[in-house]
């Protein structure tokens, strides 16, 4: 009816100047071309940020290897840990979150389309900064070029005399141009779930990934700052001649590690809850059952939001705090387990008795959910105070943080991409790579981390630039690094998916996945608008009560 | 066909969401609380840890003619929005003007307080730890004043033009809740630095 009242021009069948379509993409306000802008920009720094990772494994291949200095390593590390949570995990989960939000709660646009905008080129112009040391670090002679002070940059490595020339100020001002640009879409984002909920939309009928950004964002907002204002001590430290950081004046290093932690805790909460709302969506539908205890998963994400404000800590057990805190910090750690471990049955009461269909993005929501646990396992033995001070800063704890992001938030993602990708490009993502891609990266996963555990036990310490011919250690390396191509090679895999598929993939239609929420109403690629005339939803899965008029969800809600 | 029609259209009709506006601004103020609490707590952790002087005792003067001007202009400006919204918009543009006179007084105040530090006791930024956390937290403040001076300008620039009207009530009311905001930081900063650290 209102397609052919609209009678909409075909824009894009015809071909156009390419600079056109560059001035287009540059000066878009529209939420789905910066979704896509944020997510094309994460998965190039996800390659950069591999290529770094697979330096330092075949640095670390065997013993006394020095395939680099010590300071590229130090460099290496640095910006793998920067690159990967600052310009790939942050950027492409808010692509998701910016493309995907207004679509499912039946808006045209996020509340503030220019500052999401304006969002996006900040996080852009962050990560650019942070890529420019390689170029402009070198400020004095032999003052080096990219960050080597590690992501945490614990004072006083930051201090001018251990860091000198501008290679730690690009560090510095990336991230706190970036975080800017965090702070803008978490705004966006809130008042775009608050104030452009379509008719009948109420809180309740949300879909969760709406109610999880939601929370997510709340999080960046008090999360992400605490980082920001940190930054600023440190230039006012390092431009100014101030004394925050600065021991000989009576500053303290110590507190910029907890300021570091206040953000740095609830940043893998943040990055994690926007997963969590990828499982919340896609574990349903694969399953062909409505999500298993709604309220109880909003309420646990807003208790996870809460507890891990108070859990900074964990990540100092080794610098020697009073009992107190020691215990204070366990608890609360361990506290954090409680509500997550909700989340995990629902998911299992989600899938129990229902019809599995076993697509790609099922078997990464699987393999999400299996090393998710894992992780959380690992986290509560590293909670501990005692543990932690056995194998704190020990390989231990880089197996455990990989297998949350990796294990977790990873393939989290690769599960989006492969659900949401036709609603986004109109065509479906190959199945026979896609399930290849899983094989592969799963093994590649587990035979890297899995094994990193073990050279934790056994003592290996992290951020080493080599080590000795210990029994075992040179064996367990090895496998690791093999693991690491082996992911390498699955990422090659997703890539020429992503390539291939969007040529030459199956067309995708408006609803591949018989799904339920509203993105899936419209065409694919949505039109620029949205939708033709606001949706008016009467439960949460107003897809269904469409396809279902006889037996409506609205019937029971 | 239209996207999506609900089988249940017949829902009662009233459908209210909240000002847009006023929900961005409470996510800028809920971030800035957090940046502020940062530079409060360091203050606080610092305080007495100095190595050498000045020591806030020493040096610090309350300063309770320019804190009353600046939460005077709180009252100001809530008054400018109600006149704004009852459609009196020379009444709104002489208490708005009166709003920037007094943060602009306010700021003065930070000057001359500055002015005397540096100059009669020689306390800067890097002085000692008194000094970088003191300068750092009434400096953010002042910055805040500052970016909050100019946006109120730009309205008054826009008011003298005649583009100020009662259809711009919702905006200017998210503006004033920012300055709301940088006033309360300041009874917060006042009593950290005047009251609890000296």
């Amino acid at each position: 009816m209102s397609s052919d009242a609209m009678a909409i021009p075909s824009a894009t069948a015809e071909a156009r100047p390419c600079v056109e379509v560059v001035h287009e993409w540059v000066t878009t306000v529209d939420h789905k071309r910066l979704g896509i802008l944020y997510i094309v920009y994460a998965l190039l720094f996800l390659v950069v940020g591999g290529i770094e990772a697979i330096i330092i494994r075949i640095q670390l291949i065997r013993p006394h290897n020095d395939l680099v200095s010590p300071q590229v390593f130090n460099r290496m590390f640095t910006m793998h840990g920067t690159t990967m949570i600052f310009f790939v995990a942050m950027p492409v989960l808010f692509g998701f979150a910016n493309y995907l939000v207004p679509l499912m709660i039946g808006a045209r646009d996020m509340a503030f389309p220019r500052l999401n905008a304006f969002s996006f080129w900040l996080t852009a112009l962050g990560g650019l900064l942070l890529y420019f040391s390689f170029l402009g670090g070198n400020g004095l002679y032999g003052a080096g070029n990219a960050p080597d002070v590690g992501w945490w940059a614990y004072a006083p490595l930051t201090a001018k005399a251990f860091s000198p020339g501008p290679s730690s100020d690009y560090w510095t001002i990336a991230l706190l141009v970036s975080g800017f640009g965090s702070i803008g879409t978490a705004i966006n984002l809130i008042a775009t779930i608050l104030c452009l909920r379509c008719m009948g939309m109420t809180l309740n009928r949300m879909p969760l990934l709406a109610w999880l950004n939601l929370v997510m964002s709340g999080m960046v907002l008090i999360a992400i700052t605490p980082l920001s204002a940190a930054q600023i001590m440190l230039l006012v430290d390092r431009y100014l001649g101030g004394h925050f950081f600065d021991t000989q004046a009576g500053g303290s290093a110590t507190i910029w590690m907890h300021f570091f932690w206040i953000f740095g805790h609830p940043e893998v909460y943040v990055l994690i809850i926007p997963c969590f709302a990828f499982m919340s969506e896609i574990i349903p539908v694969f399953s062909r059952k409505p999500i298993f205890g709604y309220p109880v998963m909003v309420g646990a994400t807003v208790c996870i939001a809460f507890v891990s404000l108070s859990v900074w800590a964990h990540h100092m057990f080794t610098i020697g705090m009073n009992s107190y805190a020691n215990s204070f910090f366990t608890i609360t750690t361990m506290a954090v387990g409680v509500p997550t471990g909700i989340k995990i049955f629902n998911w299992l009461g989600t899938m129990w008795g229902g019809s599995i269909q076993f697509k790609t993005p099922m078997l990464f929501s699987i393999g999400f959910l299996f090393q998710f646990l894992i992780a959380g396992l690992t986290g509560i033995m590293l909670a501990s105070a005692p543990f932690d001070w056995q194998l704190s800063l020990s390989y231990f704890v880089v197996a455990h943080f990989h297998y949350v992001i990796v294990g977790g938030i990873l393939f989290a993602l690769f599960a989006a991409f492969y659900y949401w990708y036709p609603k986004m490009t109109g065509r479906m993502l190959s199945e026979r790579l896609g399930k290849l891609h899983f094989w592969l990266f799963l093994i590649g996963f587990h035979l890297t981390f899995d094994v990193m555990h073990f050279a934790g036990i056994l003592g290996m310490p992290r951020r080493i630039y080599t080590y000795e011919p210990r029994p075992g250690w040179g064996t367990l390396n090895l496998v690791v690094t093999i693991g690491a191509f082996i992911q390498g090679a699955a990422i090659l895999v997703f890539v020429t998916n992503l390539v291939y598929s969007y040529f030459k993939g199956a067309k995708a239609g408006n609803d591949p996945w018989d799904a339920w929420t509203l993105e899936w109403s419209v065409s694919s690629p949505p039109p620029a608008y949205n939708f033709a005339s606001i949706p008016v939803v009467a439960s949460r899965r107003p897809l269904w009560d469409l396809k279902h008029p006889e037996d409506p969800d609205s019937r029971y809600e | 066909m239209s996207a999506v029609t609900s089988p249940f259209t017949e829902r009662s009709p009233e459908w209210t969401l909240p000002y847009k506006g006023k929900v961005g601004m409470a996510g800028l103020i809920i971030a800035e609380s957090a940046i502020f609490t940062i530079f409060v707590v360091a203050y606080l952790f610092y305080l007495g840890k100095s190595i050498t002087g000045p020591t806030p005792r020493e040096v610090l003067e309350t300063p309770i003619f320019f804190t009353i001007c600046l939460l005077s202009s709180s009252l100001t400006i809530h008054l400018a929005g109600k006149e704004l919204e009852n459609g009196h918009r020379k009444t709104f543009l002489i208490l708005w003007s009166i709003t920037i006179a007094l943060g602009a007084l306010f700021l003065f105040g930070t000057a001359l307080e500055w002015h005397r530090l540096i100059y009669e006791h020689g306390l800067t930024i890097s002085t000692n730890l008194f000094g970088t956390t003191y300068y750092s937290l009434v400096g953010l403040h002042a910055t805040h004043v500052t970016a909050g001076l100019v946006m109120l300008t730009v309205v008054l620039l826009f008011g003298l033009a005649d583009r100020v009207g009662i259809d711009q009530a919702a905006r200017i009311g998210t503006l004033s809740l920012y300055w709301h905001f940088v006033d309360a930081v300041w009874i917060v900063v006042f009593t950290v630095v005047y009251i609890v650290g000296r």
